[in-house]
């Protein structure tokens, strides 16, 4: 593009013997016009070159490796094709793990995100001490995810624990929450629910604080109640955010990690895999079992399985939390911009994710 | 089995092992060349995890020994931490000069035994047989610097035995527990019957300690072909305990919340014990004055756990290293670890010393530890032989264990998928 504009110059600056002072001139509209459109992209440039080195490579690298059969210590592996792939695929424990990890993304992902939505809600009127109580929703994020499962999985012992013992006393039998594998999610995704519901809460209040005044006014002046306001305002106008929201927690809850492994004293999903989560799948193989080729193809399989079910969940996201009746929240540029940045977004945390896998 | 006791600290010390890692790292990269120069200035690094008794004060003694050698110590906080660095850079650089390793991921360290200095001629006859075996490859090369062990006695609640009508001194329950495992699970069922509570604590120790018996539980030492699954000796006794575990167990995975609660509520009567648990039951049940040890152990001796010292092939100061890995093992500093740590020596002369044979443990009513412990030491004649895949198929099988322990699953069920969780390996 730049050398078709820039030819013309060139070309009447040779016959009419000054050559210097036309070419000079060309030379600074090149290099403005560089200067636009370069320069961005080099504003740019350090996250990408930073991600092609901590992000890009090692998931190439993961690919490489999930065709071999790789000695992490001499460093080196022999290439066996898809097999790494099929083992993966055909042995029970992966579609166990599959199912343990959506079940407690389930589990934990909704209630959190209704529960954050009303929270948000309730700390978005006027009330005393709102730093406060603001303050106080995000404390349980602060928390390490370690010593939150130490607490947790203390309260769900199956025998001395405190959510039993309370139970007994109220003469309901106690629940084998090692033993059974619905317990035991209901017990994970409690922990999740606790350190994460207050960090979502406070992004969604974020967005509300952003709603404009007016519609509130305007629709107490058309004789809405708050609850009719929440609905017909509030909802529709937190649709990009809720996006976000929820891609982000699907894209934690498919990667959950810390607090299955702290669940019991052995941190390998339970006896009869009753919480293995594909990472905890995936940690094992790698560091309990030093199978690094079987642990990159789990790795990629996850992969893919986040950039699916991340596109579901947008497409759904999307139909549901409609705009209502075009009441102008957003335009329509700004609808696709919101959409674009949530794919985006979701590829960079997808491919991260990958990354970081292989990294740690 | 020992390392997973503090798998679950494992995480919380994630920060604080990452900063051992990195020292290690620094430090290991910083020594220099070749060490050609006896009288060089080096410093040599040592890498351990949980507590191997070495004090600063005695890796100081090694310098007022060897004036121009310092000694660095850096501490993984656990087993496990340990492991991954280690596997993470050996054969590539950054390892320690000196480098513990647990017997636990020995049978990996094995696989990669070109990798190490062997252990000199010299120093090869100093330990007990069966633990210098282990760490012998096919070569004839000897690997490891064996540190500690941890031979096996029984410790038991002399008010729960009193209350069952059972002898309680140490000497009388030695006599009662006399013999096989039959006499063992035999005594356990007149306890049940007598109070109507557990006689053990877990399937899953109880088994460990059975199986620590069998020479060649899971592979064929010849080719390492996996036989754990034909193999009738694991079905025995895998048979033995969990028909026993109905009605002796407590159903108390090891190392769980409600086994410590266990530890000091009276929840089992008896448990496997070897040295280092003395300090886990101690530490756990504080407020207890009835745990003692007993100088006996059914069908014989048994060992569980220990470590050896390791000299990476590759390190700057080979030469030094192994000097100071062999001083470090020697009966005169493993009699000073036991002091320091409790970890048990190893060393057939250490084994002879008086202040280990005159060592009692307050906590368990002043019992002559040190000589208990020695005597459990002799009575261990096999070396189990474990392959490549012993740790995965040994999980697998506690969690068999603890499949039935909790209900899931009847034994033969549990046996089953275990059958076919082992064939899934490789």
């Amino acid at each position: 593009m730049t050398t078709t504009t820039i030819r013309p110059d060139a070309v009447t600056a040779a016959p009419g013997g000054t050559p210097k002072s036309p070419r000079r001139v060309g030379l600074r509209r090149r290099r403005s016009e560089w200067d636009l459109k370069l320069s961005p992209y080099l504003y740019v440039s350090p996250f990408f070159l930073l991600f092609i080195v901590v992000g890009l490579f090692p998931i190439a690298y993961t690919a490489v490796i999930s065709f071999m059969n790789w000695d992490l210590v001499r460093n080196t592996g022999e290439f066996i094709g898809f097999a790494q792939y099929q083992y993966v695929l055909s042995n029970p424990k992966f579609w166990i793990a599959l199912r343990n990890t959506f079940s407690i993304f389930l589990l934990s992902s909704i209630p959190q995100l209704v529960v954050a939505i009303v929270i948000a809600a309730m700390l978005d009127q006027n009330i005393r001490a709102k730093t406060f109580w603001r303050m106080g929703v995000l404390l349980p994020y602060v928390m390490a995810p370690v010593a939150v499962a130490l607490i947790f999985s203390n309260m769900f012992g199956d025998r001395y624990g405190l959510i039993n013992t309370l139970l007994g006393h109220v003469g309901i039998p106690a629940i084998p929450w090692h033993s059974n594998a619905f317990a035991s999610h209901i017990a994970i995704a409690t922990m999740v629910n606790f350190r994460w519901t207050g960090y979502n809460t406070l992004i969604l209040l974020a967005a509300m604080q952003a709603i404009p005044r007016d519609y509130y006014e305007a629709a107490v002046v058309d004789g809405a109640g708050r609850i009719r306001q929440f609905i017909a305002i509030t909802l529709p106008s937190l649709r990009p955010t809720l996006i976000f929201v929820i891609i982000t927690s699907t894209i934690g809850g498919l990667q959950i990690f810390d607090e299955p492994r702290m669940y019991d004293q052995y941190g390998t999903g339970g006896p009869d895999s009753q919480w293995l989560t594909i990472t905890l799948w995936l940690y094992d193989i790698g560091w309990g079992q030093w199978n690094f080729g079987r642990a990159a193809a789990l790795a990629w399989i996850l992969f893919l399985i986040i950039l699916v079910i991340g596109v579901i969940n947008l497409l759904v996201t999307r139909s549901l939390v409609r705009d209502e009746g075009g009441r102008g929240v957003l335009t329509r540029a700004q609808r696709r911009a919101a959409a674009r940045e949530a794919r985006r977004r979701l590829a960079s945390d997808a491919a991260l994710l990958a990354a970081k896998e292989m990294v740690s | 089995m020992n390392t997973r006791a503090l798998r679950r600290t494992a995480l919380i010390a994630v920060a604080a092992s990452t900063t051992a890692i990195m020292l290690a790292g620094c430090a290991g990269s910083g020594g220099g060349a070749s060490s050609s120069n006896p009288n060089e200035k080096i410093t040599l690094t040592v890498a351990t995890f949980n507590d191997f008794g070495y004090t600063d004060a005695l890796l100081k003694e090694y310098t007022k020994l060897h004036p121009n050698v310092t000694v660095q110590q850096t501490k993984a906080a656990t087993s496990n931490d340990a492991r991954a660095n280690y596997f993470q850079k050996l054969g590539k650089k950054g390892l320690a000069d000196v480098e513990a390793i647990e017997v636990d991921w020995l049978p990996e360290v094995m696989k990669y035994s070109d990798l190490l200095a062997p252990v000199p001629a010299a120093d090869k006859d100093r330990w007990l047989g069966w633990k210098t075996d282990m760490a012998t490859d096919k070569k004839g090369n000897l690997i490891g610097y064996g540190t500690d062990i941890g031979p096996e006695a029984i410790c038991y609640r002399s008010d729960l035995f009193k209350a069952a009508g059972l002898p309680t001194d140490r000497d009388s329950v030695s006599k009662l527990l006399e013999g096989d495992w039959s006499k063992y699970f035999a005594v356990g069922d007149q306890y049940v019957k007598a109070t109507g509570k557990a006689w053990f604590d877990s399937a899953g120790g109880t088994y460990q300690g059975m199986i620590n018996q069998v020479e060649a539980a899971y592979e064929n030492p010849k080719n390492g072909k996996i036989t754990a699954t034909t193999n009738p000796d694991v079905k025995a006794v895998y048979q033995q305990v969990t028909a026993a575990s109905k009605t002796q167990s407590a159903h108390l995975g090891q190392w769980s919340d409600d086994w410590m609660a266990g530890l000091s509520n009276g929840a089992f009567a008896t448990m496997l014990c070897p040295g280092w648990m003395l300090g886990v039951i101690s530490g756990n049940a504080k407020d207890v004055k009835t745990w003692d040890v007993a100088n006996v152990f059914p069908n014989g001796g048994g060992n569980w756990g220990g470590s050896y010292l390791t000299v990476p092939a590759n390190g700057a100061h080979v030469k030094a290293a192994q000097e100071l890995a062999s001083w470090l093992t020697a009966p005169a500093q493993q009699i000073k670890a036991f002091v320091n740590a409790g970890t048990f020596p190893s060393q057939t002369k250490a084994l002879q010393d008086s202040t280990l044979l005159d060592f009692k443990n307050d906590y368990f009513n002043s019992a002559p530890v040190g000589q208990i412990f020695t005597d459990r030491a002799k009575a261990v004649t096999v070396a189990p032989y474990k392959g490549q895949y012993y740790f995965q198929i040994n999980d697998a099988m506690q969690k068999a264990l603890t499949r039935v322990e909790d209900g899931t699953q009847d034994a033969q069920a549990s046996w089953d998928q275990w059958v076919s969780e082992v064939k899934a390996i490789k």
